[in-house]
């Protein structure tokens, strides 16, 4: 049903449940707002979308009031117009004034707002007392100093990640966020998914630069540096130069970054394709193992692990679900593993001389990388991390003018890679790229599905299933001739939960489950160019899958150079040396502090 | 034991206690015992009198004496003088300006005996007891109400009666319930707002100290008119008398089958819990409190849905006062048109205050709406304790500053509301001409900036800046600009803060503008010039180090 309602004395007519605001943008008038994110948060309370209601006592916050028949509202009154421009100067009157050197400078929704308010001064001093800048962890800083209170940190934390890590603590003016009981993040559980900085709106939240170490070892000449980038940045790193969300940047990434240094780039995708390898043999094996062999102790369903803020997650709060984890490690770890160990052999380089560079989406993979059990190539396998973010400001930083760039192609062998490997960018991708190869060594057939697609696990839903049934199994396989096996897939951990739950009281009888930490999968991860829509993650989403489609190559199993890898050093799938390299293991856990 | 010949009434509330009321009483107990008079002389305990500088206080009765500053010398003394020989011990008698028998004491208005609604019991009856309150027509309502009438019938009395909501907002009480009643629900909750945190205000407290069962007949009434059957008082943590005897009337009424399930033989069943707010000031904010009732920080939730559809845990609930809630069952027993008797006509019924401040007779009193500032500082607080009247705040810090010429104004919602001001929860703060008004502003805006929740910017940002506005103008060292700036931020806060706490603060600086600008106005420093926005020269921070 539709509402009409007067704005501005414009009539508008909205769907049922809109919002004030909504109504608003739908005729085109611009409403400021700071604390509301959509579908992350809008408790009404930064007061800077404030609009005059006929008939209401009080201004009311247009982002949370919905539009009803016959309201009157006027947007540019001179009380709603004043009570807006004094909120943000209060918001201001405490947040330090060091715009030129903060890692939101030209990004700031504060900067934009005063901006936009025309805020000439601000009348109040700064009063507020300094708080120690939280550098406790390996993924993110917290400068609470910067923090307007806007709570979208607290909307994501609690709400749509379910983690719960962020909560105001204190009153009046002496809240803060705070993070559990103590005073830094590692005192808390914090998966360090990083969504908190993908929607700060001011420098309060931000990933640990690690910028000045890549410069450092770029400018080491004893070593050998080389680059992986994960197969999210590419549809997302253009946003950084101005380029429309689901632009695709491969050929320019890979000329930025051999402009800047790296003595090879390699993909991500290339150990995308080798998890797709060893996780479908895995998958396989306990199929076989609790179908054909009657082995109870196999754990069904086997959970992807290439999510490091789903591992902690895991680790964390479903800890009995361990034996459920594919041993694989992410792509990014088998990366660093054959880095300093194939790669290093096959050119004849000290391995202890090669430095792995990540170019990830995620925060989490900084976290990743430092973790204690990730070092079998007998050095730490990936060194430094860098956000797509960062990587951006790396290429400003050079004096890259990235737009004018032309396309280049990643360095052999740890460069090659298949559609399948594009895919994992998002949720669902993992999912089908395994269908695609597990189908095909069953049956010896090619997955019978448009464009090789898996339609139902494909999209934003929270939660995804999916059924396929094998029909005439090559004789390796017969025992699973005839058996339906059931998929599932989440993204954003309050949905992870849901499936931790249901497969925790045995409600689910999935066998093969993919959980991505962050909304929409790595491609909306906490390291990505801000700010994250569900808009911008089906761009980045289109864009990736034009990328696959794009491809000679769409199954990962198809990967001559994953073949040679296998030939030449590996043996064979979940052989010897790709336990050693390429799988791991995982321990219950508790917060830094309490452990 | 024979009738008693006398009763020694002694009021136990929380600010006799403090000052020794158990120890007096057990010490009249063992002083008359030991004069052979334990079966002709019964001491019991009672609520609030209403002074509340009388120290321990004791009323004789029949004789219609009262004691007050007792000490356990003076027990002594006026049981071997007064019990055993009858000659009243006029150096212990309360002091002059109260007024020298317990009718008088105990009634607000000593003229106008039938002027108690709500506290009628208090001080007059032992509030651990459920047999006294019943032996003053108590629980007669409710009986009333679940065997004659339907329970929009009991909305539509209190509708009638034109109760406002006793809380500090006003709000039509029959109105509030009409919203609720309707909604179906599997579970609906009473919850009756005892969270009293506005500073000055302690009705509530006495209330609850005097009268417990009169709070839980008017939440059954509440429940059965809007088809609740569970109830929750939420007191403050602080309230710990309350909380017993609020408890031990819950425990009473429940073993009379008067709350429970078939209340009355009917299929009504209603019961009560208690639960304990941690003295957050917001939390007296109905949604706040509800949020603090499912065990999360106190912060208001935005409106709508308000409550009434969606309220604890979810479910349709409804939010009183203690006092509103006290003062239903009279309702009910007596009549709209009864009620409508006292008051106004748009604020029928008595409101019970507290006035502290510079008068002679600080404490509680009820009185017919309608009153004005004068009758109330003349006639029911004795006059001013000294110097002359300057300024009175009403309903407590969140409450309007009221100058000489709002004296005679009637003491109602809307005659308030005509000279631009607010009745508020019924504290009255009566202040002297020693009193600065920047001082008094600045201990007001202190309290907000403690109390804000921090949720909503304006509060939280805007109670800061004003008290560094304020606490200029107490250091009389104000910029330019400084008054009007602080005008600006408080219309904003008005329009623009979430919830009536960061409203509120608006209400005591912009009322003491209207009265006294000009004193404000002198406290700012003309010579001084306001620092360009955060503009600070490295030197200067070096050498201040």
């Amino acid at each position: 049903m539709a509402i009409k309602l007067t704005i501005d004395n414009q009539p508008v007519s909205v769907a049922d449940g809109a919002t004030v605001l909504e109504a608003a943008q739908a005729t085109g008038i611009k409403i400021p707002t700071l604390c509301h994110l959509d579908g992350v948060s809008s408790p009404g309370s930064c007061r800077v979308c404030l609009v005059e209601i006929e008939g209401a006592r009080t201004l009311q916050p247009s982002c949370v009031t919905a539009a009803s028949e016959g309201m009157v509202v006027k947007t540019t009154s001179k009380t709603a117009r004043q009570a807006r421009k004094l909120s943000v100067e209060l918001m201001l009157a405490n947040h330090p004034w060091d715009c030129n050197a903060c890692v939101r400078n030209g990004e700031c929704d504060l900067q934009k707002l005063a901006q936009d308010m025309g805020i000439a001064e601000v009348r109040f001093p700064y009063v507020k007392p300094a708080t120690p800048i939280d550098q406790s962890t390996d993924a993110l800083v917290r400068d609470m100093d910067k923090c307007v209170l806007c709570r979208r940190c607290i909307g994501v934390c609690q709400d749509v990640q379910g983690v719960g890590t962020l909560a105001p603590r204190n009153r009046g003016f002496d809240t803060i966020v705070g993070s559990g009981a103590g005073d830094n993040l590692c005192d808390a559980i914090c998966v360090q998914c990083g969504q908190c900085s993908a929607v700060c709106p001011v420098g309060a939240i931000y990933e640990k630069d690690s910028i000045e170490d890549v410069w450092g070892a770029l400018d080491d000449p004893s070593k050998h540096v080389v680059v992986q980038t994960a197969p999210a940045i590419r549809a997302a790193l253009g946003e950084c130069f101005g380029l429309e969300p689901g632009t695709c940047v491969t050929g320019k990434m890979v000329t930025a970054l051999r402009r800047l240094g790296f003595a090879k780039v390699f993909d991500t995708n290339f150990t995308a394709d080798l998890t797709i390898i060893e996780e479908g043999h895995e998958f396989l094996t306990r199929l076989k193992k609790a179908l054909a062999d009657g082995d109870a102790s196999v754990k069904l369903p086997m959970f992807t692990s290439c999510s490091p803020g789903w591992i902690n997650y895991m680790e964390y709060f479903y800890p009995n679900l361990i034996p459920n984890i594919s041993t694989c490690k992410s792509p990014q770890q088998m990366f660093g593993a054959l880095a300093k160990t194939y790669y290093a052999e096959k050119q004849g380089i000290d391995p202890k001389d090669v430095v792995v560079v990540s170019i990830m989406p995620c925060t989490a993979k900084k976290f990743e990388c430092e973790r204690d059990e990730m070092n079998a190539s007998g050095f730490q396998d990936v060194d430094y991390v860098l956000t797509t973010r960062e990587l951006g400001r790396m290429i400003k930083q050079a004096g890259i003018d990235f737009l004018s760039l032309s396309d280049g192609e990643q360095d052999s062998p740890m460069g090659m890679s298949t559609g399948a490997a594009d895919i994992f960018a998002n949720t669902g991708g993992v999912m089908e790229a395994a269908i695609r190869t597990v189908y095909e060594v069953v049956t010896g057939r090619e997955l019978p599905m448009d464009r090789l697609h898996v339609a139902p696990v494909q999209g934003l839903q929270g939660l995804k299933e999916a059924e396929l049934t094998f029909q005439n199994c090559l004789d390796d396989w017969k025992f699973l001739e005839g058996v339906t096996a059931k998929v599932a897939v989440a993204h954003g951990l309050a949905n992870a939960r849901k499936v931790c739950e249901m497969v925790a009281s045995g409600e689910a009888d999935y066998h093969f489950v993919e959980v991505m930490c962050c909304p929409g999968g790595c491609i909306g991860g906490g390291g990505q160019p801000r700010l994250t829509s569900n808009d911008v993650r089906n761009a980045r989403i289109k864009a990736i899958y034009a990328e696959d489609e794009g491809r000679p190559m769409r199954k990962s199993h198809e990967n001559p150079a994953i073949t040679q890898l296998y030939k030449d050093f590996l043996g064979q799938p979940l052989g010897h040396k790709s336990h050693e390299l390429l799988h791991t293991g995982y321990a219950a856990k508790q917060p830094a502090a309490t452990s | 034991m024979a009738t008693p010949r006398l009763y020694v009434m002694i009021p136990t509330d929380a600010d006799t206690v403090v000052v020794g009321a158990r120890e007096i009483k057990s010490r009249f107990s063992s002083e008359i015992g030991a004069q052979g008079l334990s079966d002709q002389i019964k001491v019991i305990e009672t609520g609030s009198f209403g002074p509340s500088n009388a120290g321990v206080i004791a009323a004789v009765q029949p004789d219609g004496v009262v004691y007050g500053n007792l000490t356990p010398e003076s027990v002594g003394e006026i049981v071997r003088e007064h019990f055993c020989k009858g000659r009243i011990c006029g150096r212990f008698l309360l002091p002059r300006e109260y007024p020298p028998t317990v009718e008088q004491a105990t009634d607000a208005r000593h003229t106008q005996a039938a002027g108690r609604i709500v506290l009628d019991n208090c001080g007059r009856i032992d509030p651990d007891s459920i047999e006294e309150y019943i032996a003053t027509d108590g629980y007669e309502a409710l009986g009333r109400a679940l065997t004659e009438m339907t329970p929009p019938q009991v909305v539509e009395t209190v509708r009638e009666a034109g109760l406002r909501g006793r809380g500090g907002a006003g709000f039509p009480t029959g109105l509030k319930w009409s919203f609720c009643a309707p909604v179906q629900a599997d579970r609906k909750f009473v919850i009756c707002n005892a969270d009293e945190g506005e500073p000055g205000t302690f009705k509530d407290r006495l209330i609850m100290e005097g009268d417990p069962h009169k709070v839980i007949e008017g939440m059954a009434l509440c429940g059965y008119a809007i088809g609740a059957s569970e109830g929750y008082v939420y007191i403050r943590g602080e309230y710990r008398l309350s909380v017993e005897r609020m408890r031990k009337a819950i425990e009473d009424a429940r073993a009379m089958g008067l709350l429970g399930k078939g209340i009355f033989g009917t299929d009504f069943d209603f019961d009560i819990e208690i639960k304990l707010g941690a003295g957050a000031y917001v939390c007296g904010e109905e949604t706040a409190l509800i949020e603090s009732m499912e065990g999360r920080r106190g912060v208001p939730r935005l409106k709508p849905p308000f409550p009434a559809s969606c309220g604890y845990l979810g479910k349709p609930t409804n939010v009183n006062n203690v006092e509103t809630l006290a003062t239903v069952p009279a309702i009910v027993r007596n009549g709209a048109a009864w009620f409508r008797g006292f008051g106004t006509e748009n604020t029928p019924g008595t409101k019970v205050y507290t006035i502290i401040g510079h008068v002679r007779r600080p404490g509680l009193i009820e009185v017919s709406a309608g009153v004005t500032l004068r009758e109330i500082i003349d006639e029911y607080a004795g006059g001013m304790s000294s110097g002359t009247f300057k300024m009175a705040q009403l309903g407590g810090t969140a409450g309007d500053v009221l100058g000489p010429e709002m004296l005679d104004v009637p003491m109602d919602y809307d005659a308030m509301q005509k000279v631009g001001h607010v009745l508020g929860s019924g504290a009255i703060l009566v202040m002297n001409q020693t009193v600065e008004v920047a001082d008094f502003l600045d201990s007001c805006m202190r309290f907000f900036r403690h109390e804000s929740c921090g949720s909503c910017n304006p509060c939280r940002n805007g109670l800061q800046v004003l008290g560094e506005i304020v606490g200029r103008l107490k250091k009389k060292n104000a910029y330019p600009g400084d008054i009007e700036l602080m005008e600006e931020v408080c219309m904003t806060l008005k329009s623009a803060a979430f919830c009536p706490l960061g409203q509120s603060p608006a209400s005591p600086l912009m009322s003491a503008l209207r009265y006294f600008r000009p004193e404000l106005a002198a406290a700012v420093d003309p010579r001084r010039e306001r620092p360009r926005t955060q503009r600070v020269r490295l030197d200067l921070v070096e050498l201040a180090v």
